[in-house]
């Protein structure tokens, strides 16, 4: 028999209910995994076994009550950029290195509602920052692929600990492809939701415009099962949509005949692995021979995505981050009695060098004199990104890209380069800035490391980009391989 | 040279709605304990996020259509990026570029003029924190932050630099305090900083086009202290620019103890506020109909109260100016004149009383306590009391007096006091009679005197029967015996 942790959420959800397992059976097969490997793939910033497995007790009488939900005792692993009251959250930064919240996010009650046991907080780029999981300033987390190499970002811990077969599934946030280049670079499935589908609050803001929450699993139908949970309206987050409720599992299965998909050509572009180009040149002919109709397409504005993001995200951080100041919790630099001096030693300990550049180039973007050239430019440029995008929807269902340019690199590789560093995410970016729903799945190998394609659909069309993932899914099982650990 | 001193106010209003501008926190915070109306969102916890509080707003677009302001349909909340410790978030979510309301007016009288005196825009903000320092100057110095008012809805009202007097400036206010009291939006308690006041002043020599280099003057905590900060600080730029120097751009403080304006804050020192849209609140659309039905709410505004009064009550123009520029005071005057007689009219004689002492003795006793008429220990029910006492001739207007200076000691009822003290007119001729005798007999002197034509002797012996009485006997009855007794002995 497989290995519980292995499981998924619908063959875990069968089993609990069937009464062949029980969640504290599957949470400990979780830990023990946890135990095996985490010295390893070093995907947590915190474990916590006893909520996990009180948790886990407690979904098993609500199982024997008869009154379960889909995600009634299983195990996941919470990114630690999202508010866990009462278990440390840090974002993983020196400045809330101690910091435990008095709430849970949205997301993290709406799990906790279902009867969903929580494994851990799960390591990322500080602040969210990052693509690689490098500016973690605890330490790393390792591709379950190939241990030399980064899980992506900032995600990272979301995706390497679902590859890794720690956890069932993991909730990760996405501002520029947090969660779904990592869920490429690791072989599993993550996705973006449309901006407003899923609320903000308790997630701790890193580019409010362009943060999301969204889901990390094995396969299309568990991510599914979880947007089912975490979507909908929140009084609490005014950006948060009133939308009728949907089972967005519900058309999966279903045949994608007649369905068009755009390629766009600005997305395959200079800097692409040839292998990934091949990996993914394969999957669109898959996906033709699967019944979907396959059109070359452009969107001219692509080029300036990255400028733009690079504007509007550091900008929007700069303020997010200003309450970091050592007075109220978290990092407080001790050594002097001056309020300025001790402000300024705050951040400039408190915070990596990733966050520190993001900040110095939104307080430099927002400043008299430059905001005309710099932020409203950007805003502009974001206006234009989303019209193509518009326009291009008229002509197709979905697009058809690949994640992430390049396969997982050497840790150290990169860090040298910020600037290549943010051009990973070319392919991602644009999707946050017009508040597109994007879905990263397992699409083949380029030198065994795991390679992602991605689904872009207009606003809310998560049920289209879910049923064609899932069809290319069940066609080509690349979701069932898995690392050897 | 002559110069021509020019002012802009930014008044700040706390709202008085249930609860703060962007969290459920009750906004009640001036009588709870510190740091007990707080919650994640005010406290600025990470994962927060503000939502709208539609009162507040509702509050604002309705001071707007008071000042005669426009309402755009498309309004936006910014971030107002500044470091400090009162401000939980470290920026301030404000309105910038799209406020709430737009181009006002407000009429004003001052020195003996009308103005109009334009209103440039109306916006909404949040409070921050109160930070309170402990121990200056010591080794055990520190700060205390009480977070209660940190997201209490403030509303910002901002006038053009049209005013050009210390005096218009504390009409201006006078005005918008009275407005903001009417529409029952704010307490508008200057005192606790319900109110609060910062002014924009510079000189320009007279018949200059450009304006001066400004000066903006904080910490004004009354209509009193902004008039002085002002006066001072005309006197202080007029010394500065006559001396051949430069006014500094700058921000400075109002001394109510040593009577200045001090620098706080030179125009170098500045923040750069990096202003931008509050990503976490979509842009706020107000609808026609809204704006309509706010509009239709709108309650009686002073201006319309004064016409009404001189004409439902009969008020000399004077009267009714004084008593409807302060909503407090119009309300206690309805509720002492009391409802119509059975003629539906009201008894103008009557609410002429009323006015005259609600704006004579009864505001000198309030003034001489510094309390607000709200808090009038005499209710206006009391003072009707009071008068009808006096009209139906069982005191007399000078024992009223004595008996309204014992009601606001005591907060009695004037009836029950002249019952107990026995206050009660001695209108009984023969009673009377006996009182005047006795003066006549014991003051042969002053008889005389006015048998020898000195009529002001007549006088004094009306005065000796009201002492010998204590004041109780009816003054006209007194002089009437006094002179027919005075005129027997001729």
């Amino acid at each position: 028999m497989e290995k519980l942790n292995w499981l998924s959420i619908q063959e875990a959800h069968d089993q609990l209910t069937s009464k062949q397992i029980s969640s504290v059976e599957l949470t400990q097969a979780c830990l023990d995994r946890i135990n095996a490997v985490e010295d390893e793939v070093q995907s947590f910033l915190t474990i916590t076994p006893e909520i996990a497995l009180s948790q886990a007790a407690h979904a098993d009488r609500l199982l024997a009550a008869g009154d379960s939900l889909p995600l009634t005792g299983i195990p996941v692993q919470i990114k630690d950029v999202l508010c866990t009251e009462g278990v440390p959250t840090t974002c993983a930064s020196r400045m809330l290195e101690n910091f435990i919240p008095v709430y849970n996010a949205t997301v993290v009650e709406k799990l906790s509602n279902q009867g969903a046991v929580m494994l851990g907080k799960g390591n990322m780029d500080e602040f969210a920052m990052g693509s690689s999981c490098e500016n973690s300033a605890f330490h790393p987390t390792r591709n379950p692929w190939d241990l030399e190499r980064v899980p992506g970002g900032s995600s990272g811990g979301a995706a390497a600990s679902v590859a890794s077969g720690e956890t069932i599934f993991s909730l990760g946030s996405d501002t520029g492809g947090s969660v779904r280049q990592p869920a490429s670079l690791c072989g599993v499935v993550g996705l973006k939701p449309t901006y407003g589908l899923v609320s903000r609050y308790g997630l701790v803001a890193f580019a409010s415009s362009l943060d999301q929450v969204g889901p990390v699993g094995r396969s299309v139908k568990d991510c599914a099962f979880v947007l089912n949970a975490i979507a909908g309206h929140d009084a609490k987050d005014a950006t948060s949509v009133v939308r009728e409720q949907k089972d967005y599992t519900s058309n999966l299965g279903q045949e994608i005949n007649g369905l068009k998909l755009g390629i766009p050509e600005e997305y395959f572009v200079d800097g692409m692995e040839s292998g990934v180009r091949q990996v993914i040149d394969e999957a669109i002919a898959k996906l033709e021979e699967l019944g979907a109709s396959i059109h070359p397409v452009s969107l001219p504005t692509t080029r300036y995505a990255l400028a733009c993001y690079y504007i509007i995200a550091p900008s929007e951080c700069s303020a997010n981050l200003a309450r970091y100041d050592g007075v109220k919790y978290g990092y407080s630099y001790q050594g002097t009695n001056d309020l300025w001096e001790a402000l300024e030693k705050t951040r400039e300990f408190g915070f990596g060098p990733e966050v520190t550049r993001r900040v110095m180039l939104g307080t430099y973007a927002l400043s008299t004199g430059y905001y005309d050239a710099y932020y409203l430019k950007a805003q502009q440029a974001r206006t234009l990104i989303r019209q193509d995008f518009d326009q291009v929807f008229r002509e197709v269902d979905a697009l058809i890209t690949p994640t992430s340019p390049v396969t997982a690199f050497k840790i150290g590789e990169k860090v040298g380069d910020p600037v290549q560093m943010y051009l990973i995410d070319a392919c991602t970016l644009p999707v946050n800035i017009a508040g597109l729903p994007g879905l990263s799945i397992p699409c083949g190998f380029s030198d065994g490391l795991p390679v992602g394609m991605q689904f872009i659909g207009p606003h809310f069309s998560e049920e289209t980009l879910l049923k064609a993932a899932h069809a290319y899914e069940i066609a080509t099982d690349w979701n069932k391989s898995r690392p050897t650990l | 040279m002559e110069y021509e001193t020019v002012i802009g106010l930014e008044v700040h209003v706390q709202l008085q709605t249930q609860s703060k501008m962007f969290c459920s926190c009750r906004a009640d915070y001036q009588t709870a304990a510190a740091n007990t109306r707080v919650c994640p969102v005010c406290l600025g916890l990470p994962g927060t996020l503000p939502v709208i509080n539609k009162k507040a707003v509702e509050f604002t677009i309705m001071t707007g259509l008071a000042l005669g302001c426009s309402i755009p349909n498309l309004t936006k909340f910014d971030r107002k990026n500044y470091p400090y410790p009162d401000l939980m978030k470290g920026y301030q979510i404000s309105q910038y570029d799209m406020p709430l309301a737009i181009d006002g007016q407000l009429a004003i009288s001052a020195d003996d003029q009308d103005r109009i005196v334009r209103v440039e825009r109306v916006h909404l903000e949040e409070d921050v924190s109160k930070l309170q320092h402990v121990g200056e100057g010591s080794d055990d110095s520190h700060s205390l932050v009480d977070v209660n008012r940190s997201g209490v809805p403030l509303m910002e009202v901002v006038s053009h630099p049209d005013l050009r007097t210390p005096e218009e400036a504390r009409s201006y206010l006078t005005k918008l305090h009275s407005i903001i009291q009417y529409l029952g939006v704010s307490t508008a308690n200057a005192q606790d900083g319900s109110f609060r006041c910062d002014a924009n002043i510079s000189l320009r020599p007279i018949g200059q086009k450009d304006y001066g280099t400004k000066a903006e003057i904080k910490n004004m905590n009354s209509l009193r202290a902004v008039f002085m900060a002002l006066s001072h600080e005309q006197d202080r730029q007029k010394k500065v620019l006559d001396s051949g120097e430069r006014v500094i751009q700058e921000t400075r403080g109002w001394s109510e103890y040593r009577n200045v304006t001090y620098s706080q804050r030179s125009k170098e020192e500045a923040h750069d506020y990096r202003y931008f849209p509050e990503p976490d609140l979509p842009p706020l659309v107000i609808e026609d109909s809204w704006i309509e039905e706010i509009q239709n709410k709108l309650p009686e505004l002073a201006d319309d109260r004064l016409t009404r009064f001189t004409v439902q009550y009969g008020l000399p123009e004077y009267d009714a100016r004084l008593l409807t520029n302060s909503k407090d005071m119009a309300d206690y005057y309805e509720r002492a004149t009391g409802p119509n007689d059975s003629r539906g009219k009201p008894d103008k004689r009557f609410a002429k009383n009323v006015s005259n002492w609600i704006l004579g003795d009864l505001s000198r006793l309030l003034h001489l306590e510094d309390r607000q008429i709200c808090e009038s220990p005499v209710s206006p029910e009391n003072l009707a009391e009071l008068i009808d006492l006096v009209d139906k001739d069982i005191v007399s207007v000078s024992m009223a007096k004595t008996v309204l200076e014992e009601a606001f000691e005591s907060g009695g009822s004037p009836a029950q006091i002249v019952q107990e003290k026995g206050y009660t007119q001695i209108s009984d001729t023969s009673a009377v009679e006996t009182a005047v005798g006795e003066a006549i007999d014991a003051n042969p002197q002053a008889v005389s005197d006015y048998r020898g034509g000195k009529e002001t002797a007549a006088k004094f012996l009306v005065g000796q029967v009201m002492k010998n009485t204590k004041g109780q006997a009816k003054p006209d009855l007194v002089n009437k015996l006094i002179i027919a007794a005075l005129e027997k002995l001729k």
